[in-house]
């Protein structure tokens, strides 16, 4: 191979080494705007936020007094970090672990050429479209923790359907109630994992399927073998979405909880201290922090994705 | 593993047992669909309430009558700020895709040196948490004047829009086959005629899903439209987010307010989810 | 067929990108004068909605009537408490870019937050010229002001120590509306033992703090409460202990479900007869009368127990920024915002009582006509969950110790907490 392409370089025209040439320029040239823009609302806006974390302002207007690691210091040994870490651990992995699986099945089931996909199709998308305030009003209410007389929402259904043992308090359980606030999440977002997944299967050419049809292998085995292991590249953008939405998630909790302790988030943490305390030191501090967690998940996923692709 | 006549007459003779397999299939969907109707319902029934009707006890009774008052009262709320919402979604939504394919383009099968590094630093973007950069984010769309009107927000959602769009391309792309852009280069078209002639026509299903994301995303933002816009350009979530009142907040209008304002998004995945086609790439790797 | 979609796409693109080509949109949107007669006024609050966002229209037609040359621009962005406008206000301080007046709560929120920042006007001059002083409660003045100077016009007053009942259910039971704790809890207890399980409504959060500071005003007494708040109290002492082994016992009345509740729904507790008792803001009366409640029918009133002759106050108010781009239509909206007819205008709407005075009673209903009487005569204290008494910080931090004693409900950790809080913050 090397051999192969040695000697084709040395026979390539000197036309042809302009164009190589120029398409590289061209190809820097396509992603600067791109980098510039990146450079200015990402990381100019980041090293702001930086700085104001390592200051004492707080109050409305700006006070860049070097505080040092204070802020970083005091938000460690503060416990409404420490459940806010702990829900976004409970939630993350609810919410994306629900999303891939149900994404994956709905994907696969509607792969199936059946009648009404179009339909069934719209229907797990349109959940997305709905604003968050309704979304989490809706679900607040289904979700209503009440037993006894007042029982109401979902609880209601399952009591007159018989199916007393699924009632519970939902989101009011004490240490895990957050692990329900990812329902309505994934009753958002599900559908948009599936339709990643059915960009992907629909992108992975019938010749292959038929190829293994040909050699013998039945429905089932082409999906285990064949299909799933091309999909892989979209689970990994699919996690990517969903962990930075789960990392985010702001508007739906409180749409759903209001503001409250136990169902407490960095993001909602970072707000009330924001904007409603004006201690933007903190507020600089939690969003920096979060940043960082953030970098590493994503550091080993590049390193896994870029050695994949030396590999393949 | 030979093709032996038994296996061929296998699959001629489908039918029956395929049918019946493919029946079996509509079970777990329409269970599916009822967990994603129930709250349809809710907000659907909501909507057509009166503001009396409306309560946790009351959830899941139907409407006493079909009026339509909560809509038009919706409808009068909403409708100035429509307008705002397509002028910079749409074009938002757009470039942003157009950019993220390029980007993905580049960043998968165009490797130069520094791809490798560019990916995780356009890719960082999208974690950033929004309200952390809202404060410089104004004083700078005031610096460069756009304020107030919907074009500072169209480059604020174009800009973060890149790192998803980015993320959605590139990894689509990377797992098409190399040999495709080797053939192409082969055959001597370059950079751009390899994008425009072989990539771009594979993309259809890429382009669907983060358009359909990137629609939604600039449709639904409400913390951008709502420090970045004064009145005359607000957008529908703010008129949205207004309907409902600080103190004591109106369900029923609410609802019915959030259902209309939804329809445009809905049209959107219906007319671009024809493109989810199956065998797009039928011949793709023929010769 | 790719090539049809992406001309289309283009297509689109341009089309859109035509039709909005507005020029007068790329510039720095915000009042900009059109013609020599007319003066804008830039207001922002966050009064979307029902009787609050239709109070607001009816001032702006006195406003429009009184000063027809001046074209009102209403910046009112939604958002409990106002969370969001106040965001967006930040950002807009920040920038230098004040609206000319805008709403907030009288008291700590704004002198804590905007005076602090400098970024409003002392309003002194205009008290003068209106004799605003002849008609405002005194006990209200010096908890709107900070070293002699006022800083906002209070346009409404709303009521926080309130306790609303369910006449039927305490009827049948054989229960008075209580006094003092004591009583209170003596009144629990006998809905408990007739199969009452939750006899006192609570929602989410906010209405736990807002629960919280009539008990410790009711525990502790006006002047304590007051001390509290201006540095001369002690937040370690046992009344406060005492105030909060209240306030913990009452929860041990409430709902199991609260948190997944809005102050509506905990309200509406209380008009369905499933509990009997729920402390909130007189707001929630507008919202029973909404759902065609009558009062003294369907809904009773009381001071909160241990707060009879306190009316614990909180009020939207509006104030005039320093450098406000149209200084003297901000003052006239001011003018309007303190004025008789303006506040005549706004309040029955609303469900509020004006601060002046001297309102018309014949506009106002049963239970607003009973709480002028009130605001005319009782002592006035500050609220907290509402902007009174601490500033945005100080709330903020207590909200956070608050928080974590509902979670774990450890008296002594929720005392310290709030000591601390007082000491970074006050």
């Amino acid at each position: 191979m090397a051999l192969t392409e040695a000697g084709d370089r040395l026979t390539i025209a000197p036309k042809r080494r302009r164009r190589v040439q120029k398409d590289k320029v061209l190809a820097v040239a396509l992603v600067s705007p791109s980098i510039i823009a990146i450079l200015v609302f990402v990381y100019g806006f980041i090293a702001w936020s930086a700085r104001v974390s390592l200051s004492t302002w707080k109050g409305l207007l700006p006070d860049y007094t070097w505080a040092g690691l204070e802020n970083y210091r005091n938000l460690f040994a503060d416990p409404r970090f420490h459940v806010d870490i702990r829900n976004t651990v409970i939630f993350t992995v609810v919410f994306v672990g629900g999303c891939l699986i149900i994404g994956l099945g709905l994907s696969l089931l509607l792969d199936q050429g059946l009648k009404g996909e179009a339909f069934f199709r719209g229907l797990f998308l349109f959940p997305m479209a709905i604003s968050f305030i309704v979304t989490g009003v809706v679900w607040r209410w289904l979700m209503n923790p009440a037993a006894g007389d007042r029982i109401s929402g979902l609880n209601l259904i399952f009591d007159s359907l018989g199916l007393d043992f699924l009632e519970n308090s939902w989101h009011a359980t004490p240490y895990w109630g957050m692990a329900f606030i990812a329902i309505p999440a994934i009753w958002q977002m599900s559908g948009y994992t599936m339709a990643l997944y059915l960009a992907g299967l629909r992108s992975i050419p019938e010749e292959v399927r038929e190829a293994a049809r040909v050699d013998g292998a039945g429905e089932i085995q082409i999906y285990r073998r064949v299909i799933l292991p091309q999909l892989r590249p979209v689970t990994l953008t699919a996690l990517i979405i969903l962990g930075h939405i789960s990392l985010k998630v702001f508007d739906l909790i409180i749409a759903v909880a209001g503001k409250q302790y136990a169902l407490d988030v960095p993001a909602i943490y970072m707000w009330q201290t924001t904007f409603d305390g004006y201690f933007f030191g903190r507020g600089g501090a939690i969003g920096i922090l979060l940043l960082l967690s953030v970098g590493l998940l994503v550091i080993p996923y590049l390193v896994y994705t870029q050695r994949q692709e030396r590999n393949s | 593993m030979t093709a032996t006549a038994a296996d061929i007459a296998k699959g001629a003779a489908a039918p029956p047992s395929n049918v019946r397999a493919k029946i079996w299939l509509y079970v777990p969907l329409i269970l599916a669909s009822i967990f994603y109707l129930i709250p349809m319902y809710v907000m659907l029934a909501t909507g057509f309430k009166a503001f009396d009707e409306v309560s946790l006890r009351t959830m899941w009774n139907l409407p006493s009558g079909l009026s339509l008052d909560n809509f038009k009262a919706a409808w009068e709320a909403l409708s100035p700020n429509v307008w705002n919402s397509f002028k910079f979604v749409v074009p938002a939504s757009i470039i942003s895709a157009m950019l993220g394919s390029l980007n993905g383009f580049v960043l998968a099968k165009w490797k130069f040196k520094g791809a490798n590094v560019i990916f995780p630093l356009i890719l960082f973007g999208m974690f950033i948490p929004y309200q952390a950069v809202l404060i410089p984010l104004v004083e700078f769309i005031r610096s460069i004047n756009l304020f107030g009107g919907v074009w500072g927000l169209m480059l604020t959602h174009i800009v973060y829009g890149l790192p998803i769009t980015t993320l959605t391309f590139r990894n689509y792309y990377a797992a098409l086959p190399d040999d495709l852009v080797e053939a192409s280069k082969i055959d001597g078209a370059g950079l751009l005629g390899t994008y425009r002639w072989v990539l771009l026509p594979l993309s259809i299903p890429s382009f669907v899903v983060v358009l359909i994301w990137q629609f939604t995303a600039a449709w639904n933002d409400f913390l951008f439209a709502v420090v970045l816009t004064s009145n005359e350009g607000w957008p529908v979530t703010v008129a949205l987010n207004n309907l409902a009142g600080s103190q004591i907040i109106e369900w029923n209008v609410q609802m019915a307010a959030s259902f209309l304002a939804a329809v445009p998004t809905l049209i959107i995945y219906i007319f671009l989810g024809r493109y989810f086609l199956r065998g797009m790439l039928a011949g793709a790797l023929k010769g | 067929m790719t090539k049809r979609v992406v001309a289309l796409l283009a297509v689109m693109t341009m089309v859109v990108a035509a039709c909005g080509s507005d020029t007068a949109e790329t510039t720095v949107a915000g009042p900009t004068d059109t013609a020599a007669m007319t003066d804008t006024v830039e207001v922002f609050s966050w009064w979307t909605g029902g009787g609050e966002a239709a109070g607001l229209e009816a001032m702006i037609t006195v406003f429009g009537a009184e000063y027809p040359d001046v074209t009102f621009e209403n910046s009112a962005v939604a958002g409990g408490a106002g969370t969001n406008a106040r965001a967006v206000l930040a950002t807009r301080l920040q920038a230098n870019e004040p609206p000319d007046s805008w709403q907030g709560h009288a008291g700590q929120e704004l002198i804590g937050t905007y005076v602090a920042a400098d970024q409003i006007e002392p309003l002194n001059f205009l008290y003068d010229e209106e004799g605003w002083l002849d008609v405002m409660p005194e006990t209200l003045i010096p908890l709107i002001s900070k070293d002699g100077n006022i800083y906002s016009v209070p346009v409404n007053i709303h009521r926080a120590n309130v306790l609303w009942t369910n006449p039927t259910v305490l009827a049948d039971n054989g229960i008075d509306v209580p006094t003092s704790m004591d009583e209170w809890f003596t009144a629990l207890d006998a809905l408990q033992a007739a199969g009452m399980d939750a006899p006192l409504a609570l929602g989410e959060q906010w209405t736990a703090m807002h629960l919280f500071e009539t008990v410790l005003l009711g525990t502790m007494g006006y002047e304590a409460y007051n001390a509290l708040w201006d540095g001369n109290g002690d937040w370690s002492s046992a009344d406060v202990t005492a105030a909060l082994e209240n306030y913990d016992k009452l929860l041990g009345y409430t709902n199991s479900d609260s948190s997944a509740l809005s102050w509506q729904d905990a309200a509406q507790l209380v008009i369905d007869g499933d509990a009997a008792f729920n402390v909130m803001g007189d707001w929630a009366e507008g919202f029973f009368r909404e759902i065609g409640e009558e009062p003294n029918v369907g809904y009773g009133w009381a001071a909160t127990p241990g707060t009879a002759g306190i009316f614990q106050f909180l009020s939207d108010s509006f104030v005039l920024a320093k450098n406000a781009p149209h200084r003297d239509a901000a003052i006239d909206w001011l003018k309007v915002a303190g004025s008789l007819a303006g506040q005549d205008a706004f309040n029955p709407v609303k469900g509020s009582i004006p601060a002046r005075s001297d309102g018309d009673r014949s506009l106002y209903g049963v239970y607003l006509q009973s709480a002028m009487d009130d605001w005319a005569s009782d002592d006035v204290a500050g609220s907290l969950t509402h902007g009174v008494v601490a500033n945005d910080s100080w709330k903020s931090e207590i909200d956070s110790s608050l928080g974590a004693f509902l979670t774990n409900r450890d008296v002594a950790a929720f005392q310290a907490a709030l000591v601390a809080s007082e000491a970074a913050n006050a």
